[in-house]
């Protein structure tokens, strides 16, 4: 048993090494890539809908109103950052129900640059909503001792979400391999419909913690003024 | 005894109380959390919506410490860095 598909080389030259993540990942990119553009080559407007565009309607629609009621803000700036992170997460765990196909997510590998992704978009959008300044005061609240505290606060939630998907997945993965050995008939096929709700869950709450950091650090800006404005109201 | 024989022991004894005690915490956790939602549930219907996403993230938190835990577990168990030190 592996708990980590990082170590299944299938193909090695020298030092570019294929392995099992990087070739999942590519197969869930090109399904979703492929699948979008069969999708959106001929839209309609009117008549009646295809399914599959009703589908991605539904998707999109369902990602910006939830977008928007976390940040109670415009969701345009942040739909295609954490609808991708939504998407791929969702359908690379959806896809572990198939025979064979090792869930990328799965691999801490992938999960630690998804969550490298949230480290870097942070700040990214925060600067580009507030400016520099502001965004680098926003480490010195309450106090200017509480910068180290800040910041050991900002890299640990990033390990905190990598850790937390790469251990969803690669349980349900490790329990399914118990189970095989043990009472390998009917067990294993509840496990991995268990597996497929975690999944889906593990997916929302990673863009939807995504959103929460994006939106904390684009939001300072307006909570500093309301308190500036209460505590001038006071005096 | 061996040493080696000394660090299997000691990695599964200490595997098993990893996992024993890291979903203890968690558990009592959880349940605090889901009892209380379900009270502001029952108390304020329209407001489901808001506490489920809300209690969805929270338990995600929360879960999360058992998480680590079990990754320890596994790690000692099937990626013992000890062991395949001085089995290597």
């Amino acid at each position: 048993m592996t708990i980590n598909p990082d170590e299944i080389i299938l193909l090695q030259r020298g030092w570019f090494v294929i392995n099992a993540t990087i070739l999942f990942t590519w197969l869930v990119m090109l399904l979703l890539t492929l699948g979008s553009w069969l999708v959106t080559r001929n839209l309609m407007s009117e008549g009646t809908l295809s399914r599959w565009q009703n589908l991605l309607e539904v998707l999109v629609d369902g990602i910006r109103e939830q977008i928007r009621e976390v940040s109670r803000q415009d969701p345009g700036p942040y739909l295609p950052f954490v609808g991708t992170l939504f998407i791929f997460i969702a359908f690379s765990n959806i896809m572990g129900i198939v025979p064979g196909f090792i869930t990328p997510t799965s691999s801490l590998s992938t999960t630690a640059a998804l969550a490298i992704c949230v480290f870097i978009a942070v700040p990214v959008f925060g600067i580009a909503r507030q400016g520099l300044l502001t965004y680098l005061r926003q480490y010195l609240e309450p106090s200017f001792f509480m910068l180290p505290f800040n910041v050991i606060g900002e890299l640990s939630r990033t390990m905190a979400l990598a850790v937390r998907l790469y251990g969803n997945m690669m349980s349900g993965a490790v329990i399914v391999a118990i189970l095989l050995t043990i009472a390998p008939l009917v067990f294993p096929v509840v496990m991995q419909a268990l597996g497929l709700l975690t999944g889906l869950i593990q997916a929302y709450i990673f863009a939807i913690l995504a959103m929460v950091y994006i939106a904390s650090a684009s939001q300072a800006q307006r909570q500093l003024e309301a308190r500036r404005r209460e505590s001038k109201w006071k005096a | 005894m061996e040493s080696l024989e000394l660090i299997g022991i000691v990695s599964i004894v200490t595997a098993g109380f990893t996992i024993a005690i890291g979903s203890l915490g968690p558990a009592l956790g959880q349940g605090r959390a889901v009892s209380q939602a379900l009270n502001s549930i029952a108390q304020q219907p329209d407001e489901a919506n808001t506490i489920t996403r809300t209690l969805f993230v929270g338990l995600a938190m929360i879960e999360s410490t058992a998480i680590y835990c079990f990754v320890v577990t596994m790690i000692l168990i099937f990626a013992n860095p000890f062991w395949n030190y001085l089995i290597g």
